[in-house]
């Protein structure tokens, strides 16, 4: 009984949370973004007292069922492992094994100091539910919406506006690769001894660990009653029975469950701590350290080639359009609602949440060694558009806070510079003014390149102080391969 | 009995633009079909008969031309799409079989130009007909030298030249200066045909009989045609291709005061007597392609008909016009115009008045008169100009074009449109990228503003987006 609604709970949220990932039109979120905002780190990272308090007395009240029904993590490996399991001869493939202090502890001391150092990569390699995201992001995502493409193009043979075809791209290589290798090696722990990450790696599984050594309700075995058969040892897939002296090690059992429902001597049960319940001292996580500054990178705008207009001979026929390359960004941008580089770093978990629901294609993870996994901004395929705020919606670590259309327009997050070399009104002759023209805030002026001759060719200037840095103006730049106009970062964004 | 049934079930419908014909195999000799089957075909779906295609005489060289003349601007591409859509090579094959479908059913009036097609219609033209022995057919070809590279005396006679090899032809039997009056108006036209003495060259050269009909095809300034008719005398024109079709008659002013009515276009070459070739009978199909009301009301009269035969049979009807052009991409719109003009049935005063009233119904509403003649592309900056006006107006026709979120269809409307633009035109190549530089506007024989349209596209466009309707 107790283990079939844990099973169903695990599969609710497990399917919840993945679909955050993978619903690109961003419609379930309004219902069910809270599965992705009770995850652990990304509360403790969001300062969201109310969830940790709830997850702490949770843990203190039921033991770890954090990590057997919400942490989709977990659920994942024991889908695995229950498939594993379903092989001929084994059901009963696991043993108790002590557990493996040095590496727990080891891991969670690395843990904590990258967190303080604000190293967001480390710290991102490690929490379940980003390792999560990112698999599901980089992995299941590109197939959902091949999948999506597929019924799209049946949809428009149809006539029929039911689906829409979204575009599937690498959105970075390393993260990627990151996202490979972890599904991969977790998958196949789990394939061969069940939760091995959750009790020897995963740093939320050593804190929530040690508080639920002092949970009020856990199995315990009765002595009197087991015939020592084993049989529950060899189902536990975290290892952490050892039914020859009784004992459960609570630092390390999930409340799968599994052996309750597997003893058949009824020896097994989930009881209450009667004799005394001593309050477990909560383990104060400080997060609101001061880390490191962004490092600044020079600024290298290489001189780009622009396309240039050819003479019209013939009728029909679509000029071939080079693909927008990155810019050079002293200071990289981050979304509105971010409140600046710093604060978005110290509480960003790189889950790829935002980068999965981003319409835009604005939204990547960096690339960087320090920020290796976290998400940035830029606008080659598309911009930040302003009706939009997806990811301020879904980020469920506070890391890009809620904003509303209004405070988006007036949250200045980088400022557009220009880059003479590549305007086309100076290199092709043509007038233009596409930058301008799509300003949302009236930011770009076209005037005269020689102040003296109000006939020459119009060039962009850049009202800096009403400039959000959006980069409609870059986005829309026909300059190609660099655009003529690109949005420069603000460490902290002001609004006004 | 199965070539029947396969040509049942694909009822040519000039709706059916995606689907290219894969009926076209139904050979000339086929045997008429018993009457107990004809009564279960409907008018749409009949036998075309290979012996009854209407002609007309050439008054100055005696030619008998079929009435309908085969546009050789949107032939179909491998891709399966309508030609133009993209950058895909022209099917070759297809364009044979459709040759051979119109050659046998006495279709004998080829008509192309060194810009078609991206400059490839010439020579596959010149592939399909070299196929016929000379007199089977007449080539119309075009002097194209719009591009100011091309206006020297060198370059024109260089594309003229080259027109001959394309088309694998000695003689050419309908040469025209080409759109006259675009652009730059009478500026332009002495540029590419009077300074540089190409004019004098291409009398010259109907002396010699490598051009059997010397005329010109005209859009634009009305000053250029009346020009070159008041010269009339001095260089005889052989013939005059004009836009016509029942909204042009009356409305083509109203539509774009750059431009001229057919009724007066028409007049003018009438009462010289000199013929008159018929360009954009159907407005690129916009007039197969009608709002429904509208369509109803054409269906209503002809149930078996297809909507774009009342705007052949009108065309056809002027007694003085020579050939009616219909750029052909598949083969149900070669069968369905066949079936108009084999034999044409000419429209009856009151059906007459009868279109005429439809063009003024459909004046109120407010489609960018683009015919998809693609003559603005390539744009330099990859813009798919035809294909974001088209989507415009296809959601215009439709309903989808919300003027304001309390419309009572508005989210779906809005989801059509949004959804639809994005199926419709890459985003790369929608007018928000459009810098305005102007290169398209001068090329437009409809004389549309065409930035001036992106931009207020883009801006509509940009309002159904952050839903500030």
């Amino acid at each position: 009984m107790l283990r079939r609604i844990r099973v169903i709970l695990a599969v609710l949220f497990f399917l919840a949370v993945t679909g955050l990932f993978l619903d690109f039109t961003g419609t379930i979120h309004a219902w069910l973004g809270w599965t992705a905002k009770i995850q652990f780190l990304p509360a403790v990272l969001a300062l969201n007292v109310g969830v940790v308090l709830f997850l702490v007395v949770l843990t203190l009240i039921l033991g770890r069922v954090y990590c057997s029904v919400i942490c989709p993590l977990g659920v994942m490996q024991d889908i695995i492992s229950w498939l594993s399991g379903r092989r001929k001869k084994k059901r009963f493939r696991f043993s108790y094994s002590p557990e493996v202090k040095w590496s727990r502890y080891g891991v969670l001391a690395v843990f904590i100091v990258a967190l303080l150092a604000g190293i967001g990569s480390l710290v991102a390699l490690f929490a379940p539910y980003s390792s999560y995201g990112r698999i599901v992001s980089n992995l299941f995502a590109p197939l959902y919406q091949w999948g999506n493409n597929l019924l799209a193009y049946f949809a428009e043979r149809a006539d029929s506006y039911a689906f829409y075809e979204t575009e599937v791209w690498m959105k970075g290589l390393g993260t990627f690769i990151v996202a490979a290798v972890t599904f991969i090696v977790i998958a196949v722990l789990a394939w061969r001894n069940g939760r091995t990450y959750c009790n020897t790696i995963c740093p939320v599984g050593t804190v929530l660990g040690f508080l639920s050594r002092y949970a009020l309700f856990r199995p315990v075995i009765d002595a009197g009653k087991c015939k020592e058969c084993g049989l529950c040892s060899r189902k536990c897939k975290v290892s952490c029975i050892n039914y020859k002296e009784f004992r459960i090690d609570y630092s390390r059992c999930v409340d799968c469950m599994d052996c309750i429902d597997t003893c058949k001597h009824g020896a097994i049960h989930f009881a209450c701590r009667l004799k005394k319940s001593e309050p477990a001292k909560e383990e104060g996580k400080p997060v609101d350290t001061a880390r490191r500054g962004f490092l600044t990178a020079t600024a290298v705008v290489a001189a780009s080639a622009t396309l240039q207009a050819q003479e019209k001979k013939v009728d029909g026929g679509l000029a071939v359009i080079e693909d927008k390359k990155i810019p050079v960004r002293a200071t990289r941008i981050v979304p509105p609602g971010a409140l600046g580089i710093r604060h978005f770093e110290q509480h960003c978990t790189a889950c790829q949440l935002c980068v999965s629901v981003c319409p835009n294609g604005v939204l990547r993870p960096s690339s960087g060694m320090m920020t290796l996994m976290q998400p940035e901004m830029s606008y080659e395929r598309g911009y930040c558009r302003p009706e939009c705020m997806r990811c301020s919606e879904v980020c469920p670590a506070g890391a890009i806070r809620p904003i509303t259309v209004a405070d988006k327009s007036a949250t200045h997050i980088g400022h557009a510079v220009w880059v003479r070399e590549n305007c086309i009104p100076l290199t092709d002759g043509v007038s233009c003014g596409n930058c301008a023209r799509h300003c949302p805030v009236w930011a770009i002026l076209m005037v005269p390149s020689d102040p003296e001759n109000p006939d020459s060719p119009k060039i962009p200037v850049v009202n800096e102080e009403r400039c959000i840095g959006c980069g409609a103006c870059e986005n829309l730049c026909p300059a190609r391969p660099f655009s003529a106009i690109y949005v420069e970062g603000h460490e902290v964004h002001h609004e006004g | 009995m199965e070539t029947n049934e396969k040509k049942d079930k694909e009822m040519s419908r000039r709706t059916f633009f995606k689907v290219l014909g894969t009926a076209g195999v139904v050979s000339a000799g086929l045997v008429a079909c018993g009457d107990k089957q004809k009564k279960v075909l409907s008018e749409m779906a009949a036998e075309i008969p290979t012996d009854k295609m209407t002609y007309r005489v050439n008054p100055s060289t005696g030619d008998k031309v079929s009435l309908l003349g085969f546009g050789m601007m949107r032939l179909p591409s491998v891709g399966g799409r309508s030609a133009r859509e993209g950058n895909e090579a022209i099917d070759q094959e297809m364009v044979n079989r459709m040759v051979d479908f119109a050659i046998a059913h006495g279709v004998n009036y080829f008509d192309t130009s060194p810009a078609y097609c991206r400059g490839e219609s010439e020579r596959a033209t010149g592939i399909a007909l070299s196929r016929y022995p000379r007199d089977k057919y007449f080539i119309a070809t075009k002097l194209s030298n719009f591009a100011p590279s091309t206006w020297s005396r060198e370059a024109s006679i260089a594309m003229y030249k080259n027109s001959f090899k394309e088309l694998q032809v000695d003689y050419i039997d309908y040469l025209l200066l080409h759109a006259v009056g675009m652009g730059g108006g009478m500026e332009e036209f002495e540029a590419r045909y009077i300074k540089n003495g190409m004019l004098d060259y291409l009398l010259e050269e109907r002396r010699a009989g490598r051009i059997r009909n010397l005329g010109f095809s005209y859009h634009g300034d009305i000053k250029v045609f009346d020009y070159l008719l008041s010269k009339h005398d001095e260089y005889k024109w052989d013939f005059v291709q004009i836009q016509l079709n029942y909204l042009d008659w009356q409305y083509a002013k109203e539509i774009n005061p750059r431009n001229t009515d057919a009724e007066y276009l028409y007049g003018e070459l009438a009462k010289r007597k000199i013929p008159a070739i018929i360009m954009e009978p159907l407005l690129g199909g916009r007039l197969s392609n009608l709002p429904n009301n509208i369509m109803a009301r054409l269906k209503q009269r002809e149930p078996e008909r297809s909507v774009a035969s009342w705007a052949f049979r009108y065309a056809g009807s002027y007694p003085d016009v020579l050939v009616v052009l219909s750029g052909m991409t598949c083969m149900e719109h070669l069968q369905d115009n066949l079936r108009t003009y084999c034999p044409l049935k000419p429209l009856t005063e009151d059906e007459v008045h009868f279109l005429h009233d439809t063009a003024t119904l459909m004046m109120e509403y407010d489609t960018i008169p683009c015919n998809d003649c693609k003559y603005c592309m390539p744009c330099p900056y990859g813009l798919d100009i035809p294909a974001i006006l088209l989507h415009y107006n296809k959601c215009l026709n439709e309903g989808n074009i919300p003027t304001s979120s309390q419309d009572e269809n508005y989210r779906k409307a809005r989801r059509v449109y949004l959804v639809g633009y994005d199926r419709s035109v890459p985003k790369l190549r929608q007018a928000s990228h459009c810098i305005g530089c102007n290169q398209c506007s001068p090329h437009c024989p409809q004389g549309i503003d065409i930035p001036k349209e992106l931009h207020r596209i883009d801006r509509y466009v940009e309002r159904l987006k952050r839903e500030t309707l």
